[in-house]
């Protein structure tokens, strides 16, 4: 085995340099909620680095609803993933018809569809939250789980529509071609052809909608507001609103709702990451 | 062939028959899309601007040093936190794409802010600052025996941990995007360049930077456009206080909004557009491309 050079060393040293504070920056918010998860209060509270008594009590507390800002913690579980699936569902219907229709159909009217769309995409969306919570007061969807479906729907097609459009654009003209001279309908082409060549990308938009649906606040705490009806990260603001917040139970809670859009996350990354590079790169 | 003869004579054929039945399945499947556009988008902001009409309301935010202090704290989020977040991105870019197994579980565990939820690391950061009990005045004041400062009362301090929080969560997204820019750059220029002896300040300056030099630019304006829209860093750390003085126009739209004065926050909206349709203008015809 050959030794290391001095400059091998050197460069090595300075790469661990960069490396072992990216680490840290990293971590600490995360490793700071996860050892609030795992401490008793007076623990946690003690500004400890690793507690004397870790447990998982807190979880049982969270999963038991034992605590007044806790009593429907399933409930709301259950609201934010109805919400996410129904926001994920729907985007890919929309999507998919409409990328469809651009570009392997060449609609009359589709490039100007796909101008519009992409507008919607640039509007800060914090700035269409405040018409848009009159509009579903208007509309008299307030408070109802379809307004913030709808409100996520509105904010992940754009995107969807983009990404799904470049991908179809790269299928052969030939293959729509080929099904057409063997007598498919339109609606057979799309379903036998286009989306199982699309799937990978179909995924991709899929799951960004529904990590979108998943992780929005803004939306959901200005449509929603009974305690039934609200998704987990509203429930999380709401710990704020008493001084003596039991902080350990709500990191623990954050702990609990991060976990499924990580392991999501991680386990399409190949799918996101492609997709994601494809929305920003093209320049 | 009599037909083709005489074809402006006789009267068009009904739309039905003259579309091919593609042409129709297409326009159906627009559909969708453009429902939902013109309910929940052109429609909310028609609404909006026409909520916005009344120069009084601009008279009232003029006047309201609220609104001054946030489009002066918006403008240093922006030109400031912004241009630092994709400087660090652009740096960083260039250690993740280094070839060691090291730095490849590195860069997995240095997109987890990108993965997780923002919310509850928000709040996270939001107790680590707390002056009583959280753990980075504990250490202070095991190190120093001196109690911290109570970082999140000084507006100063607190818009600066805002736009921390913001840099923590999307500083692996952009890091990615310029890692893919720079791997498409080929590496039979930085052999030819070595060759010749090629310093590594050199490099980056006549190989790496023309090449992504478009990519940085579109991903600065792109963030910006995005960062007018973070609420979420803004509003669970600081909640816009002390004494609204940490306020960015979207967390001051809500503010408005749950004051009730709709027509003030259609106002700070409008004011805003100055900003940010040029950029819009600029992206689309990137994109559209």
């Amino acid at each position: 085995m050959k030794l290391p050079t001095l400059r091998e060393i050197g460069t090595e040293a300075k790469l661990l340099l960069i490396g072992i504070p990216v680490l840290i920056w990293t971590l600490v918010p995360i490793y700071h909620m996860f050892l609030f998860a795992i401490s008793p209060k007076e623990d946690a509270f003690s500004g400890k680095l690793w507690p004397d008594h870790p447990t998982l009590h807190n979880f049982e507390i969270v999963f038991r609803q034992q605590h007044y800002f806790l009593r429907d913690f399933w409930v709301q579980f259950g609201n934010s993933t109805v919400i996410a699936i129904a926001t994920g569902a729907l985007t890919l219907f929309i999507a998919t018809s409409a990328a469809f229709s651009i570009s392997r159909l060449r609609a009359p009217g589709g490039r100007a569809v796909m101008n519009l769309a992409l507008f919607t995409y640039f509007i800060p969306a914090a700035f269409l939250a405040v018409p848009m919570y009159r509009t579903m007061g208007n509309y008299g969807l307030l408070n109802s789980h379809w307004s913030l479906i709808l409100a996520m729907v509105t904010i992940a097609s754009p995107y969807a529509i983009w990404v799904l459009k470049q991908a179809s654009d790269k299928l052969p003209v030939e293959l729509d071609e080929a099904a057409t001279m063997d007598g498919a309908t339109t609606l057979q082409l799309f379903r036998l052809v286009y989306v199982p060549l699309m799937m990978p990308s179909l995924v991709a938009v899929g799951t960004y909608a529904i990590l979108l649906a998943w992780n929005e606040y803004l939306y959901a705490f200005l449509l929603l507001s009974k305690d039934t009806d609200i998704t987990l990260p509203v429930a999380l603001g709401n710990f704020l609103a008493a001084d003596d917040s039991p902080w350990e139970l709500l990191m623990t809670t954050g702990f609990i709702y991060a976990l499924p859009p990580a392991a999501i996350y991680y386990a399409f990354k190949r799918y996101m990451v492609g997709g994601l590079t494809a929305g920003a790169v093209k320049s | 062939m009599a037909i083709t003869l005489s074809d402006h004579a006789v009267p068009r054929p009904p739309l039905s028959a003259r579309l091919s039945t593609p042409q129709a399945w297409g326009i159906l499947l627009l559909a969708p899309y453009t429902l939902v556009f013109l309910a929940f988008v052109v429609y909310p902001i028609g609404y909006g601007l026409w909520l916005a009409r009344h120069p009084e309301s601009y008279v009232a935010l003029y006047n309201d040093p609220i609104f001054a202090r946030a489009a002066v704290n918006t403008l240093i989020f922006l030109v400031i936190g912004i241009n630092i977040k994709m400087l660090v991105a652009l740096f960083l870019s260039g250690f993740f794409v280094q070839q060691r197994a090291w730095i490849r579980w590195l860069s997995v565990l240095f997109i987890l802010p990108w993965a997780v939820p923002s919310i509850p690391t928000i709040l996270s950061v939001r107790f680590m600052l707390n002056p009583e009990w959280g753990v980075i005045n504990h250490l202070i004041f095991q190190f120093t025996a001196d109690d911290g400062p109570n970082w999140l009362n000084d507006p100063t301090v607190a818009l600066t941990m805002a736009i921390a929080v913001h840099i923590w969560k999307s500083l692996p997204f952009w890091t990615l995007i310029l890692m893919t820019g720079r791997l498409a750059i080929s590496n039979d220029l930085f052999e030819a360049a070595a060759v010749d002896g090629a310093s590594f300040w050199q490099k980056f300056r006549y190989i790496t930077w023309p090449s992504m030099r478009t990519l940085y630019v579109t991903c600065t304006l792109l963030s910006m456009i995005w960062t007018l829209g973070d609420f979420n860093s803004v509003y669970l750390l600081t909640g816009g206080g002390p004494a609204d003085l940490t306020h960015v126009l979207s967390t001051l739209g809500i503010r408005y909004l749950r004051l009730d004065q709709l027509n003030l926050a259609m106002a700070s909206i409008v004011c805003a557009l100055p900003l940010v349709l040029p950029l819009v203008y600029f992206m689309m015809k990137r994109l559209s491309r």
